[in-house]
């Protein structure tokens, strides 16, 4: 079903937003993204999946307090909702059944 | 430590995000924006950060950021062009021939424009194919020399470009290229002549010729081997594989080592063969000239320095190089210059020593293309005038229209870009119509002369396109720009108010001085193109000194003349024929050393040599002593001369009696001559020429032949027809080249009667224009005054006193433009052209009054039939509408 399943960056973005906790805004996803994948992540592409996200109802956001390096703007800090969480935990669930699935002699043949 | 200096984000691009961003959204997108840009300001350099926050401001414009006012903004001004558009399209099609008259006007026009946009285009296109232009120079050599020959010429010596290579550093690569390879090329019993250089393997490194067949790197490094395009391939073998094969040229045999792909039409270099430069070094090996620095008449040297090469660097070591090479010269100083390869078919003059035709490729001064431009923006200021004149001139039934627009809200900038709009959409339309006058003006203007043919194609292309389009809209600003600015500041209140109380009329001197304008430049153009005329004229119709009458010039090329002249003689039609080196009179000419008794009083004289039926065929008039009898089989047989009188009186021979110069003794070339005649001085070069000294001495048979043949047919088709089957008796391989003498004298003055064709044509295009706008001017002026002329004739004035009224106004602006015209052309002509000429006739008062007589018929026409409808109305209908 549409709208269920996660792309696997959105996944990346959603389990990023969680691991950060109060500190997940933009900025921060993108530097985390990039250091744990090691792939170049562009901003302007985590804001587009950020907010879509958050249309899709797995995340919410609000504006926190403004600060100087952001020339007086204030930052959108993101969290996960309940739908959010849910839908990180099938993703999960989906892929643990999935590993189990996997009979050790595919590996020993390798 | 200063303090670090703080940068802040480019401005407009923030704006740019806070235009297109939804307002939830723009605090923390411009937020991040910032907090990255400081950060990569610190890291990567605040010029590098400005330029990603730049990039980013566009990246984020996206479905989710953008919001939805500005598409309704966007879409709001789409319906006020719209609306321009539609009100534009009403005026036009509510005044048709004021839209007829300014559209047609900038259509002949713009047409000018768009040719010559084609041409410069082309001429800019050249070259452009080599994946190293950017990097290749041409060598230049500067000669300052104790012979007259000095000047910056187009080649260079091969020892120059042999210490290029092994001396300068800096350079990649170096090619030198050897001056005309031509000849007939024969394989099997296909016999066909070909054309192309001697070149060095380094050809194919400098430049991007592809090589579809053959190994670049040797093809041209033995002796011998010729490298064919492929049309010439396909011209010579037919479908056979050309690779590896033998052509003969003349006697030497080469193997072909290659087919390279055609070389595009825009190239300077064009060849259809290349051969090995070493087998010109074979070839002229007992020459100690070929490889001496001096000797910089026959190579052309490319140079492909390596990238981000020093130019400066590079110039002063190829300065140092010549100054060293110099030293050992006595007579010739050369100097080395680089010229970049975009350089060569537009930009300086440079001069190319004999025998090298195509060598230099096309070349057009940028001096030329300057004029070109210039003429070309008159005829176009001259249509812009009109619509200027024409949308002023019908203020005051536009200007309620503007009064109520601005009533209801419509501020300056809009009431401004309203006319733009409207005069851009009349350039659009005109552009349409001139775009169909371009196609039929290209192949005249192609036509015009054969070195147009092998310069220009005038195809179109995507930047051709861009070029005209954009041409047109400039136009169209530049023709409304007048009319915007005055509607804009009509005021709403005075619009309303009676027509009297508008200051249109200030605006009347400008009209006046507009027309004024347009005027003066039509008569120039035309009393140029007539007095132009009259000279060519005259210049052909110019006593040389000989007849050339009914003289047919037959160039034999290298072929023997003995069967031809024979052939000749039994022909019924042919009165005589004569064989001479060349022919005088075109600007063709053979030079030679004279000396008399003063062994170190040496004098340049024009030699020809000429048969014994030479003088008499072209009624050369001797002044004493007699013709040639004589037929010396070499030229160390020769000793005979014949001389004109400038060469009596430049050594003072036999005082002023011809007579006495008979049987004197002259050294011509280091040879002992006896003057056995003495002719009327005639014109050996062309009539920009002064008449110098003239010696002429039997032909031999070791000489070129031109055959003239005097012809006296009625039906001239049918004997050149049985002449041209002569010739191919004795030459299958080569057309027949012949021409009628004054032909050969109109074809060397060609420059000039293209000149005129020119001009002549700008000259009508402005009569056109102007005479355009006259009649719109005139037909408004009598519109306008109906009323008027209504109250005069019912006051008891005559038709021949409202002519009078009527045209007064205008035929004063006509006799001042005529006024500041005529003298301006005269001065033109006796004082910047006609002194390059001493043998011309003076500017006539009829050729100058011609022109205008012209303007003025036309207009009186256009004036007068106008004026004779108005004048011819009935009053009665006229007021009663009131």
């Amino acid at each position: 079903m549409k709208g269920t399943n996660l792309g696997e960056f959105e996944e990346l973005v959603l389990l990023t937003v969680a691991a950060l906790t109060d500190e997940a805004y933009s900025v921060a996803i993108c530097d985390e993204l990039s250091d744990h994948t090691g792939r170049t992540v562009k901003l302007g592409v985590v804001h587009a999946v950020l907010n879509r996200l958050e249309e899709k109802g797995l995340l919410k956001s609000e504006l926190g307090e403004a600060t100087m390096a952001r020339g007086g703007k204030r930052k959108r800090f993101y969290q996960l909702t309940m739908q959010g969480k849910s839908a990180l935990m099938n993703a999960k669930a989906m892929r643990d059944q999935l590993w189990a699935r996997i009979p050790s002699l595919v590996w020993g043949k390798m | 430590m200063k303090s670090q200096r703080e940068h802040h984000p480019p401005a407009w691009a923030q704006r740019f995000i806070e235009w297109y961003c939804k307002p939830g959204l723009v605090e923390d997108l411009t937020g991040d924006l910032h907090e990255c840009f400081e950060r990569n300001v610190r890291s990567i350099g605040a010029r590098r950060a400005k330029l990603i926050y730049i990039i980013d401001a566009f990246k984020f414009f996206r479905s989710y950021t953008v919001s939805r006012s500005i598409f309704f903004h966007l879409f709001m001004n789409h319906i006020m062009i719209g609306s321009y558009v539609k009100t534009s399209g009403r005026n036009i099609m509510r005044n048709k021939l004021f839209s007829f008259i300014n559209i047609s006007g900038l259509a002949i026009s713009m047409s000018v424009g768009l040719l010559l946009i084609a041409f410069v285009l082309d001429l800019h296109s050249y070259d452009r194919f080599h994946k190293n232009g950017d990097r290749i120079y041409r060598i230049t050599s500067t000669l300052t020399s104790k012979n007259e020959q000095n000047g910056k010429f187009a080649s260079a010596s091969f020892k120059a470009g042999r210490l290029i290579r092994d001396k300068v550093s800096g350079i990649e690569e170096v090619t030198v290229m050897r001056n005309d390879f031509s000849g007939d090329a024969a394989v099997g019993d296909n016999v066909l002549p070909i054309k192309g250089f001697w070149a060095e393997p380094s050809v194919f490194k400098v430049f991007t010729f592809p090589m579809e067949e053959g190994n670049v790197e040797t093809a041209l490094k033995v002796p011998y081997s010729i490298v064919l395009t492929k049309t010439a391939a396909r011209k010579l073998f037919g479908d056979q594989a050309a690779l590896g094969k033998t052509i003969k040229v003349d006697t030497v045999v080469y193997q072909v080592t290659g087919i390279v792909k055609d070389v595009p039409f825009f190239s300077h270099i064009s060849f259809e063969a290349l051969v090995s430069l070493s087998t010109a070094e074979q070839l002229n090996k007992g020459d100690k000239n070929f490889a001496s620095w001096a000797n910089m008449w026959s190579n052309s040297v490319y140079v492909l320095p390596s990238e981000n090469a020093d130019m400066g660097a590079i110039q002063s070591q190829l300065n140092t190089l010549a100054r060293e090479e110099n030293q050992g010269e006595e007579n010739d100083k050369i100097q080395l210059e680089l010229l970049p390869l975009y350089d060569i078919v537009v930009g300086e003059h440079l001069r190319q020593p004999e025998g090298g035709p195509g060598f230099s490729g096309p070349h057009v001064s940028p001096v030329v293309l300057w004029i070109l431009g210039g003429l070309a923006f008159i005829v176009v200021l001259s249509a812009c005038f009109n619509y200027t004149n024409l949308s002023i001139a019908r203020a005051m039934r536009r200007i309620k229209e503007i009064g109520l627009r601005k009533a209801i809200g419509a501020g300056r900038g809009q009431v401004r870009l309203q006319f733009l709009a409207e005069a851009v959409m009349i350039s659009l339309a005109a552009l349409v119509l001139s775009f169909l006058l371009f196609l039929v003006l290209r192949p005249l203007l192609i036509n015009i002369a054969p070195e147009m043919q092998r310069t220009v194609k005038l195809d179109l292309t995507p930047a051709m396109v861009i070029a005209f389009v954009v041409f047109s809209v400039g136009i169209g600003v530049m023709a409304g720009f007048l009319p915007a600015v005055f509607f804009s500041k009509v005021s709403p209140i005075n619009a309303f108010g009676s027509v009297s109380s508008m200051k249109v009329f200030k605006h009347l001197t400008l009209r006046r001085s507009l027309v004024v304008i347009q005027y003066t430049v039509t008569l120039i153009f035309i009393t140029i193109t007539a007095v132009g005329y009259v000279q060519y004229k005259n210049i052909l119709a110019f006593d040389l000194g000989f007849s050339t009458a009914n003289i047919l010039n037959i160039n034999t090329l290298d072929n023997k003349s003995d069967v031809l002249l024979r052939e000749l003689g039994e022909m019924p039609e042919v009165t005589g024929v004569s064989r001479s080196l060349i022919t005088t009179g075109v600007g063709n000419a053979w030079g030679g050393s004279m000396k008399y008794k003063d062994s170190r009083d040496s004098v340049g004289v024009m030699t020809n040599h000429v048969d014994e039926n030479y003088l008499p065929l072209h009624n050369y008039k001797l002044l004493a002593g007699r013709n040639f009898v004589s037929r010396p089989a070499t030229a160390e047989a020769v000793g005979e001369v014949i001389v004109n009188e400038q060469v009596l009186k430049r050594f003072n021979i036999g005082g002023r009696h011809p007579e006495k110069a008979i049987d004197e003794q002259v050294i011509l070339n280091g040879r002992k001559m006896t003057i056995v005649g003495v002719m009327q001085d005639f014109h050996y070069g062309k009539v920009d020429n002064l008449i110098g000294p003239v010696a002429f001495t039997s032909w031999t048979p070791e000489d070129r032949v031109i055959i003239s043949a005097k012809i006296q047919s009625k039906d001239m088709p049918a004997t050149l027809a049985k002449i041209e089957a002569a010739w191919k008796k004795i030459d299958r391989v080569h057309p027949f080249t012949a021409a009628f003498y004054d032909d050969e004298i109109k074809e060397a003055y060609r420059e000039f009667s293209t000149m005129i064709k020119i001009i002549g044509f700008l000259a009508f295009l402005a009569i056109s224009i102007a005479s355009m706008g006259l009649f719109g001017m005139v037909v408004f002026t009598t519109e306008t005054r109906l009323k008027e002329i209504g109250i005069r004739k019912t006051m008891g004035a005559s038709t021949g006193n409202l002519i009078f009224l009527l045209s007064r106004g205008f035929l004063v602006l006509l006799s001042v433009s005529a006024l500041i015209a005529l003298p301006a052309t005269y001065c033109f002509f006796e004082g910047i052209v006609l002194p390059h000429f001493p043998y011309h006739t003076p500017v006539h008062l009829p050729e100058l009054l011609v022109g205008l007589l012209a303007v003025l018929l036309i207009a009186f026409i256009m004036i007068g039939s106008q004026t004779l409808k108005a004048a011819r109305s009935n009053p009665v209908a006229v007021l009663r509408s009131e």
